[in-house]
């Protein structure tokens, strides 16, 4: 057999798994697609006993409705700086904790691994009045700080979980052949570890980020001033009573508001790789 | 690069500090309000159709503008999440002064001591332009045994017959008018008539049946509750199940109605209906809005008034407006309410809304009282609105949501009969309701 005709082999051989990356990004980018066909309808061809994909009559007045009637570019604003800082909060927290539990055994790490656990089954809705009152005894209510608090405590337990993970996974060979060569503990962090666990970091950026961005019941009781309210509060504006909704506002504002957190996902998924610790332990 | 990283850091925390702190620990929903400062109060509204938040904002504004010494913030909420939202700040203190919401959602908030008792703080000109019937739906025990009005009723919603006209016309029948409608046994006859192949005459859409069929019932004296020496069961006897009788008739029995759209939700069949699949749609007021919106071109529809049984008596609830109890300046919000809902102010919310105003003075405006769209038909069936019969049941949204929507799905869907859903409705429902009365 030659070269050419075992490339033609393994390219026909392909073929099936393309057609099903094909499928499988089609099944992805379907509720994307179907979005942004439904914010350039008109009402009338919403209606349509037959749905068309494409508009026969493209029409931006859902964007402007929805520009016009609600600060979305504001919310939007407020929501990315509460999602950014949810999520650097999150990882500078869970991070140094994450390693502890990790590496050191013991009844306490035990108890707090449990607890972080426990915290996990703890319906929401139980205790969203005890903790209004919390914050507003610190005069937290109203303010996206509140909101970043509140994000932060309720993604640490699961961002711990996911860091924990990623530092086992770092062999502890690399840190006993830093310290062989005379590196402290500190430095054996710094230097060998974390730059190891940056797709870690990076995977639980993204999901601390993307839980803030969506959050919308406890960013519901906490926010009541026009002026601090964020994306999620904005886009339920369009709805109406038992799920009636305006269908192409409401389309024209996800879809913008699905633009941030693409953008995100875009320039932080680089650092989504694996395999930066194949063969660090062999030979 | 780390340290910039760090640096990046620290400045996102220190934004999120500093951006957008509004009013942050204010305790109440309203500032204190300084010597000389305006009054502030923060009204809560639920309006979401494009014309109904424009009147909402207008009005504010026109407000804020000859009342500089109060001033109102609007705050928009949304149906789905108002009473999530509401149970947080009455608990924590910081409801707003004015909320809007309906009437089944006073009750509770009522019992439960977060609403200011307006009765005898109303208006006399407010008072007297809203029928006694209207404010019935508003009033309710304060949860020690005296009773009390917790908002003023603004909005109320009637059950008509959306229909298309060519087909309407095409079936030769005899077009109802408010003064004289169809009864329930003329409208089955026309069904039946409009029924041609795969065309059906009506359409059901039956997702949430129970305030619908609850509604309609009244047409012959159904209820549903009764309440004896206190207590209150469910009742369903010849009365109540007439309407629930006819409606399945249609389905399996004259097979006049499009049985795909028994699973929809109200505005679901619009397509279909707009394709002349079916020629009649009972549905509330509101859902003209949309069928006036989405309609293609050339497509002719007709507002039917309420159908007739006994009476064309129909439940009804409204959209209402309330104080907080917490609310630092009760006069002020009642001055705004009495001002927000004044004769031509409910006139265009009415419109912004496609609903009914419960003002006297608003329903007489020439806005709504025009041909177009269905609005004289719309407005005159609001003479047959009472309250709803539920409207004061404790334990009724339980009994809605575990007992009757399931019983009813399934005895619309054919699977069990009548007697059955009597049963189910009163025998279940009746567990659900007595714990609410122990």
């Amino acid at each position: 057999m030659t070269v050419t005709t075992r490339g033609k082999a393994a390219g026909l051989r392909r073929v099936p798994q393309y057609l099903a990356l094909l499928a499988y990004v089609v099944f992805l980018a379907f509720p994307l697609l179907w979005l942004l066909s439904t914010a350039l309808k008109t009402p009338r061809e919403m209606a349509l006993a037959d749905p068309t994909w494409i508009p026969r009559e493209p029409t931006l007045a859902n964007f402007a409705d929805a520009f016009g009637e609600q600060d979305l570019v504001g919310a939007a604003t407020r929501s990315l700086v509460v999602a950014l800082a949810s999520s650097v909060v999150t990882v500078v927290i869970s991070l140094p904790a994450a390693y502890a539990m990790a590496r050191y055994r013991g009844l306490v790490n035990r108890i707090a691994i449990g607890w972080v656990l426990v915290s996990q089954v703890f319906p929401f809705i139980l205790i969203i009045i005890p903790l209004f009152m919390i914050l507003r005894d610190m005069e937290l209510v109203n303010t996206l700080p509140g909101l970043v608090v509140v994000h932060v405590t309720f993604t640490l337990p699961f961002a711990l979980w996911m860091l924990q993970g990623y530092v086992r996974a770092v062999p502890a060979e690399l840190e006993e052949a830093a310290a062989m060569d005379g590196a402290g503990r500190i430095r054996t962090i710094i230097g060998v570890v974390a730059p190891l666990l940056a797709p870690g970091v990076v995977a639980t950026l993204l999901f601390a980020f993307i839980s803030s961005w969506n959050e919308f019941l406890f960013a519901l009781v906490i926010l009541q001033d026009p002026d601090v309210m964020t994306l999620p509060l904005t886009l339920v504006r369009f709805t109406g009573p038992e799920g009636v909704a305006r269908l192409g506002p409401l389309a024209a504002a996800s879809l913008m508001a699905t633009i941030p957190s693409l953008i995100f996902f875009a320039i932080i998924q680089r650092r989504l790789k694996s395999g930066l610790m194949a063969g660090a332990v062999k030979g | 690069m780390r340290m910039k990283s760090a640096l990046a850091a620290a400045a996102i925390v220190a934004l999120a500090a500093g951006c957008g702190s509004g009013g942050g620990g204010d305790k109440g929903g309203s500032a204190a309000g300084k010597p000389g400062e305006p009054v502030k109060l923060n009204f809560l509204s639920l309006a979401w159709q494009k014309e109904s938040v424009a009147a909402n904002k207008q009005i504010v504004d026109e407000w804020n503008k000859a009342n500089p010494t109060i001033q109102v913030t609007y705050v928009q909420g949304s149906w789905d999440n108002v009473n999530d939202q509401l149970v947080t700040q009455f608990a924590g203190g910081t409801a707003p002064d004015v909320i809007h919401n309906d009437s089944p959602a006073l009750s509770g908030f009522a019992s439960d001591g977060y609403l200011l008792d307006l009765s005898d703080k109303l208006p006399a000109e407010l008072k007297s332009d809203i029928p006694q019937k209207s404010w019935d739906t508003v009033t309710f025990d304060d949860g020690k045994g005296k009773q009390g009005v917790y908002g003023v009723p603004f909005l109320q919603e009637s059950q008509v017959i959306i229909a298309n006209k060519k087909l309407l016309d095409a079936a030769g029948v005899r077009i109802p008018t408010p003064d004289n409608p169809w009864t329930w046994d003329e409208f089955s006859e026309a069904a039946k008539k409009m029924t041609k192949g795969d065309k059906f005459g009506v359409a059901w859409p039956m997702k949430s049946p129970v305030n619908k069929t609850l509604n309609l019932a009244l047409n012959f004296g159904g209820t549903f509750f009764q309440t004896v020496d206190g207590k209150t069961t469910v009742k369903v006897g010849p009365e109540e199940k007439q309407v629930l009788q006819r409606i399945h008739d249609q389905l399996y029995k004259d097979q006049s109605a499009d049985p795909a759209a028994l699973g929809q939700g109200t505005a679901d069949p619009l397509p279909a209906f707009f394709n002349g699949k079916f020629a009649m749609l009972p549905a509330g007021v509101y859902l003209r809005q949309q069928v006036a919106e989405q309609a293609p071109k050339g497509f002719e529809w007709v507002t039917l008034p309420p159908l007739k049984g006994t009476t064309s008596d129909q439940g009804a609830v409204s959209q209402t407006l309330s104080v907080a109890q917490d609310s630092k300046h009760p006069d002020e919000a009642l001055k705004f309410i009495s001002y927000f809902l004044n004769p031509t102010n409910q006139a265009k919310l009415a419109k912004g809304d496609w609903l009914l105003p419960t003002s006297v003075k608003a329903a007489s405006d020439p806005s709504m009282t025009t041909k177009e769209n269905g609005w004289d038909v719309a407005t005159a069936s609001a003479k047959n609105l009472v309250v709803a019969p539920f409207l004061k049941v404790n334990g009724f949204d339980e009994w809605k949501s575990k007992v009757a929507t399931p019983a009813l799905q399934e005895y619309f869907a054919n699977k069990i009969s009548i007697d059955d859903v009597a049963k189910k409705l009163v025998d279940d429902g009746n567990k659900v309701l007595e714990r609410y009365q122990r």
